[in-house]
């Protein structure tokens, strides 16, 4: 080993460490701060129908991740159907089958989607002008009026898809318009109309079907907007007031002239969307992202644990924090402790029973199991059956803090039960035995420290910042280690050993 | 605080943290520490090289053997019970009379049959030892220490400690037990260090407690100008534990029988860092100066004469 070798270990973990977390914290996004929060909206589409006693077959449209809303989760609940989910020519549908059923039938898409920007290529129609729709009779006379005129009245694209929905939206509209829509008209049928209407002329259009997510709604409408292609991308107006551009929080669900759902062997049928919006932290909206760009560092991160363990986790990755404190306060500061690790342990439980009283129940516990220990010492034990009895001692003394507690109503001291046991009899032995030995100054001095230094080792373990780091960015922990490394090669002076030594110089200086 | 830690830095003082990473790391290889944490094999090791330590009456290992304490002690009144991997003079236990069925320990208090057999118990069952591990207790002869010491020890008996480094004596001191040391020589519990000049063998100045002193706190008498006897042949064994044991840096300790002179009491692979203070100097420069010499430092009689030559107080 040579002397640098520590060194360059140590800097190998740093640049690791750092490596990796900048990598989370810059490319893949990961909020370096816990408290950002993003909306995740949960959509659910529900089908009611009554059977009509025949093999039954239901399609929906269902929706597709595009360039705004990722799909997070998607499921389907149908009781007995088959489901079989069908991705052809750029639209979803869900196909729900079964031979027989009885009675009201329920049928339910749910599906969360969060609001994001990404690059996806848009599909691009063929080079071939669109097809011309069938049109018979007065019919086309009224259609290639229609497009005649709004093309005579506008010099580009835009303005002949402009004047074509302004003539549809007329309040009093002329007859051809009224021929074509019929009397019930909806926005619905103004834009498919629309879309036949500019493949007559020559242009890509089609119509788009998609709720928006602006606040949470029992009953959502569809609505519908018109896309056309134009100059290389598909550029959309809303067919009620012919303004170019789609609102941001518009999901689209699905394209094309087909209804959301077709339906075989149904009777009294109606499909409902609802609408719901929930609030996660942001972390979890870069998880599911980062999923998404298939990242292999996420698939074997904590966050791939069930949620039990990560809770578990969460505290554990925080000991190397409270252990590299220690290792501070004891070969840097200089401060002697009962048990190397037991403050960092004792720490642990005062972040489940607050400070002041983690410190009152452990100070009570140890003093009472101290005197109980002193007691022992007459009875002239063997060193393990008697650690054996102060550890039960131990445990009837949290037992009865517990119900004493209890019975005035301080519900805190319950949580005396989250002390490690073994842990404080090992320091009432620890500390008796240095009573015996150093006598009672030096135990109390010793046992000060410790509870100082497990109230430091706490102070440090419960910034919530901290805690959120190391789980998130579990590499940090290198950089830790890193520190231990180098504070293990460290040979300068511990700070209390200044004030030890002090009469070293004083009087060397009268000499 | 800055100022003292540069003046503590010019002075030599070697710390705790340069101790372990530099030395005892360095020189002390991990495998041969057993040597030294267990006194039994301290013990046999030095009696294989002709190296006197007090007698041994016998060893205890077992509770039943506890019981049968007075076989190993006949009829001797003293006799001191260790433990064998006792660690900072922990579970030491000095019988120094018997009265009737009592022991009588050292700082007069009787003690019964049974209190000495559960002091045996807690020593076997590792109480003391490092790391807890089981332990066997060491029944030893009680040393009686030189006349010299008389009038500068209260109770129990004045260990000698010399530091070694490659060889070399680098440091000594004398621990002296004081009332509050409990009769023990361990200068955490309160005994006194005097520094000894490597040359002369003569004490210099002494720590209490952190505490500069020059008369001993429970007789008065002066613990300075000391002249220890026979410290040629101590520099000497304590040289020679460093081929002993293969140990590059180690305490060791010694005491002056009456009758019998020096005694090997045990050795320390970590020796602690106050002997500094009880000489009034710091490690650090002696053992660079051993360091950057150690070629030329092959036999015990070099190393002691250039001890005696560069290391005078």
């Amino acid at each position: 080993m040579t002397p640098k070798q520590p060194v360059f270990l140590a800097l190998a973990l740093i640049c690791i460490g750092l490596g990796v977390f900048l990598y989370k914290a810059f490319v893949l996004d990961f909020p370096l701060v816990a408290e950002v929060r993003s909306d995740i909206w949960h959509i659910e589409a529900h089908l009611s129908f009554v059977s009509g006693n025949k093999p039954i077959k239901v399609s929906m449209n269902i929706p597709r991740n595009s360039r705004r809303f990722a799909i997070v989760d998607e499921n389907f609940i149908s009781k007995g159907y088959g489901v079989n989910v069908v991705t052809e020519g750029g639209t979803r549908k869900v196909h729900w089958s079964i031979r027989s059923a009885k009675g009201a039938q329920n049928l339910y898409y749910r599906a969360s989607v969060r609001r994001m920007d990404r690059d996806i290529p848009q599909k691009i129609p063929e080079g071939l002008p669109p097809e011309k729709p069938d049109l018979q009779g007065a019919y086309r006379e009224a259609s290639e009026a229609l497009v005649a005129e709004a093309r005579e009245q506008s010099a580009d694209m835009d303005g002949i898809v402009i004047a074509l929905l302004l003539r549809l939206n007329n309040p009093q509209p002329d007859e051809n318009v009224v021929l074509l829509l019929g009397k019930k008209d909806s926005d619905q049928k103004k834009v498919d109309l629309c879309v036949q209407l500019l493949a007559l002329a020559g242009i890509h259009a089609r119509s788009v079907h998609g709720i928006r997510l602006e606040d949470p709604k029992r009953n959502s409408t569809i609505r519908h907007w018109l896309e056309i292609y134009d100059q290389k991308q598909w550029a959309a107006y809303d067919p009620a007031t012919a303004k170019r551009g789609i609102p941001d929080d518009y999901l689209v669900w699905w394209r094309g002239m087909e209804p959301l759902v077709d339906s075989q062997g149904t009777k009294n049928f109606s499909a409902t969307i609802s609408v719901a919006r929930s609030e996660e932290p942001a972390i979890q909206a870069a998880l599911e992202m980062g999923e998404m760009k298939k990242q292999i560092l996420l698939d074997y991160s904590l966050f791939s644990l069930p949620v039990e363990t990560q809770s578990v986790y969460r505290v554990i990755m925080l000991l190397p924090v409270g252990v590299f404190l220690l290792v501070v306060l004891r070969n840097v500061i200089g401060i002697r402790t009962f048990g190397t690790f037991m403050p960092v342990l004792i720490a642990l439980a005062f972040r489940e029973t607050q400070l002041p009283w983690g410190i009152f129940l452990f100070t009570t516990i140890v003093a009472l199991g101290l005197v109980i220990r002193l007691y022992l010492a007459h009875l002239k034990l063997l060193v393990v059956p008697r650690l054996a009895a102060i550890l039960v001692i131990v445990i009837f003394l949290m037992a009865v803090f517990s119900i004493l507690t209890h019975k005035l109503g301080l519900e805190r001291g319950l949580s005396v039960a989250l002390f490690p046991m073994v842990i404080l009899t090992m320091t009432i032995e620890r500390m008796s035995i240095v009573w015996e030995e150093l006598g009672a100054l030096d135990t109390l001095k010793q046992g000060a420290w410790s509870l100082v230094a497990a109230v430091l080792a706490y102070l440090v373990m419960a910034i919530r910042y901290i805690e959120y780091l190391v789980f998130v960015f579990p590499e940090l922990l290198l950089i830790l280690l890193a520190g231990m490394i180098l504070l293990g090669r460290y040979s300068g002076f511990r700070l209390l050993e200044l004030p030890r030594f002090k009469a070293l110089v004083k009087l060397e200086s009268n000499d | 605080m800055i100022k003292l830690k540069r003046k503590l830095a010019d002075a030599g003082l070697l710390g705790i943290n340069r101790r372990n990473a530099r030395y005892t790391s360095k020189y002390n290889s991990r495998h041969r520490y057993p040597l030294v944490d267990d006194k039994l094999r301290t013990k046999t090791l030095a009696l294989k090289a002709g190296i006197a330590v007090p007698e041994l009456y016998g060893v205890i290992g077992t509770e039943y053997e506890a019981r049968r304490l007075a076989q190993h002690v006949h009829s001797r009144p003293d006799f001191v019970i260790k433990p064998s991997r006792g660690s900072g003079g922990s579970g030491i236990l000095v019988i120094s009379g018997r009265s009737k069925e009592m022991y009588r320990r050292v700082d007069g208090v009787l003690m019964s049959q049974g209190e000495v057999e559960y002091h045996l118990f807690n020593v076997i069952s590792g109480l003391y030892s490092l790391g807890g591990q089981p332990d066997k207790a060491l029944i030893e002869y009680c040393v009686k220490f030189d006349p010299v010491f008389e009038a500068i020890s209260y109770q129990g008996v004045p260990d000698i400690r010399v530091i070694v480094f490659l060889g070399v004596p680098v440091m000594g001191m004398v621990r002296l037990p004081t009332h509050m040391s409990g009769g023990k020589a361990n200068l955490h519990q309160g005994a006194i260090g005097a520094g000894i000049d490597i040359a002369s063998g003569a004490t210099l100045k002494a720590v209490w407690r952190n505490a500069i002193v020059s008369e001993h706190p429970d007789t008065g008498h002066p613990v300075t100008g000391v002249i220890i006897p026979n410290w040629e042949k101590l520099l000497k064994i304590a040289a020679q534990c460093n081929e002993l044991t293969g140990l590059g840096y180690i305490g060791v300790d010694q005491v002056l029988d009456k009758d019998r002179g020096p005694l090997i009491l045990e050795m320390n692979a970590r020796p602690g860092l106050n002997i500094q203070l009880a000489n009034q100097t710091g490690l650090l420069p002696r053992l660079q100066l051993v360091e950057r010499h150690q070629q030329d430092l092959l036999s015990i009689e070099d190393r002691i004469a250039f001890a005696r030559k560069h290391f005078a107080a």
